[in-house]
């Protein structure tokens, strides 16, 4: 081949993925853009302190932060045995942790019906010593830790994977606890990976819909949480919608963007 | 290289994809094909309609396609679908109450005229085990009793909140009933379907729903609480096509839901005609 005939095809080949990339990222931005230029245009003010809108708000975050704090309290030691060990069925346990992210959140919802439900294998008894899971706040937090363990657990065992055990190692000989290694080496080593899966968990968390209507119902202040108070608003108007989608736009924009500067500073400064 | 052309694929994917929307006919021979649409329909219709659709299918020489259906769903729901969304792809709307069905119209969704077509009443309904022991209506204000509504926005919703309001002009019920009643609401769910559902699956305590849907197949594993007549809501449901037809030469949907035939199928399954 020529070099003219070359650099010819190059470019071409630069044209067409110029467009194609110009294509999809339209198709990403496009509609975020349009939610908040919309929502520009609404009494964004007004429709942001109604109460049903202050109540989803308030109600997302202090939940999202429970389903954290429970995905990562549990989720950690998890990932840390999975990146640690090897015995039989692993790969099915492995694939059973990952299960929720292809699941549609509807099918979780049910599952945990099922379970937790009135009728369910451990609501029933539940329910005869007076306990009531489903349609509870503590449900919606069920609902959003169930979606978002993987996401964290993934990230985590990935994280004390590519960390070796060779630093524990270290630790114990130097008379350090199996859970002192743990805690003092491991943790912080794999740290950049457990805040990468956190803050994926928290993200999923916050979006979650599906298993939240079918496990947990909908009522303001209690279950609605911002995306079923969107998807609740939309049937009265479509203004209240706007403003609370915007809201959520821009949180998790900046969260995910904060996240992203942070870890590349901590990076630097390793 | 491959990455480019990987691109440049999915680039063709979306874009083919945006070109392959409409164009759906297929040629049918009788006539006007904006009937082969789906009917919008409100979801407490969904057993009346099924009949009346596999009625129509045996008598028109000209049957419509096959994969044509309806799409129920809560009547705002699909005046959203309409009105928001601009969908054209309905043959007809038919909405549990005149509200949601002038909104349609209104907003520029549904240009035939509406037409009144059955009527419908409100009950109780709790599980079978009745765990609760609801036996009347004023037990739903007791302390701790679990009940699931359709969202206000729905008209089945709105409905059942105008019969406690009714209810709590009421002596024998007082003025707190309303508010009592509505404490105890631990869902508001988007569809009149959905609450039947979380009470078949004992669930909850107790919900509100139409008449209709106490009588339908899928109301096993429940039990009915009557609510008379002096506090109960009439649901109106209202049927318009999308635009008015003309000159058409085959069986017509919403001509068969109005005809006697139709209403009859409608009366079967709890309804109140309106023919007579």
């Amino acid at each position: 081949m020529t070099s003219r005939a070359y650099s010819a095809q190059r470019a071409g080949e630069v044209m067409l993925a110029a467009i194609a990339c110009a294509v999809v990222f339209l198709f990403l931005v496009l509609p975020v853009a349009a939610i908040l230029e919309k929502a520009a245009h609404t009494d964004f003010f007004d429709e942001v302190t109604s109460s049903a809108v202050t109540d989803a708000l308030r109600l997302s975050m202090v939940t999202t932060t429970m389903s954290l704090g429970l995905v990562v309290l549990f989720g950690t030691p998890l990932a840390y045995v999975m990146a640690r060990t090897r015995f039989p069925g692993h790969a099915v346990v492995d694939t059973l942790i990952d299960l929720p992210i292809v699941l549609p959140p509807a099918v979780g919802g049910l599952g945990l019906l099922m379970v937790f439900g009135r009728r369910g294998w451990l609501g029933e008894p539940l329910d005869d010593l007076g306990v009531q899971v489903a349609f509870t706040t503590t449900a919606v937090v069920m609902a959003q830790t169930f979606v978002a363990s993987p996401f964290y657990i993934r990230s985590a065992r990935a994280g004390f994977e590519a960390a070796g055990q060779e630093l524990e190692d270290v630790a114990r000989t130097l008379g350090s606890s199996r859970s002192g290694a743990f805690l003092r080496v491991a943790v912080p080593v794999a740290m950049p990976a457990l805040t990468a899966g956190a803050v994926m968990a928290w993200a999923r968390a916050l979006g979650e819909f599906g298993a939240t209507i079918m496990f947990a119902g909908s009522i303001e202040g209690r279950t609605q949480t911002v995306p079923l108070a969107i998807y609740r608003q939309f049937e009265t108007g479509i203004e209240a919608p706007l403003a609370l989608s915007a809201v959520l736009v821009v949180v998790s924009f900046s969260v995910l963007l904060a996240f992203r500067l942070l870890t590349r500073r901590a990076a630097l400064t390793l | 290289m491959q990455l480019a052309m990987v691109v440049a694929l999915v680039a063709l994917g979306l874009a083919s994809a945006a070109c392959g929307e409409g164009d759906t006919s297929d040629g049918a021979t009788c006539g006007d094909d904006s009937a082969d649409a789906p009917v919008f329909a409100a979801s407490s219709l969904a057993e009346p309609f099924e009949e009346i659709w596999e009625e129509m299918l045996s008598l028109d020489e000209c049957p419509p396609a096959e994969e044509v259906s309806f799409n129920f769903a809560g009547s705002q729901e699909l005046r959203i679908q309409i009105v928001e969304s601009g969908s054209s792809s309905f043959y007809a709307f038919a909405s549990a109450d005149r509200q949601q069905m002038d909104l349609a119209i209104e907003g520029g969704g549904v240009g035939g005229e509406p037409h009144l077509f059955a009527r419908n009443r409100l009950v109780v309904i709790v599980p079978e085990n009745n765990e609760a022991e609801i036996e009347t209506l004023q037990d739903l204000a007791a302390d701790g009793v679990k009940i699931v509504l359709a969202d206000e926005a729905v008209p089945a919703g709105a409905y059942a909140r105008a019969f406690l309001e009714n209810s709590s002009d009421d002596s024998a019920f007082g003025e707190g009933y309303a508010d009592a009643v509505l404490d105890n609401v631990v869902s508001n769910e988007p569809n009149v379907r959905q609450v039947i559902a979380r009470v078949q699956l004992a669930e909850v305590d107790a919900g509100i729903v139409y008449a209709t849907d106490a009588m339908a197949d899928l109301a096993d594993d429940m039990k009915v609480i009557a609510i008379p007549d002096e506090l109960n809501e009439t649901a109106e449901y209202w049927i318009a096509r999308r635009e008015e037809l003309t000159g058409r030469g085959w069986v017509d949907f919403v001509d068969y839901v109005l005809s006697d035939a139709g209403q009859d199928i409608l009366e079967e399954h709890g309804f109140i005609r309106v023919d007579r």
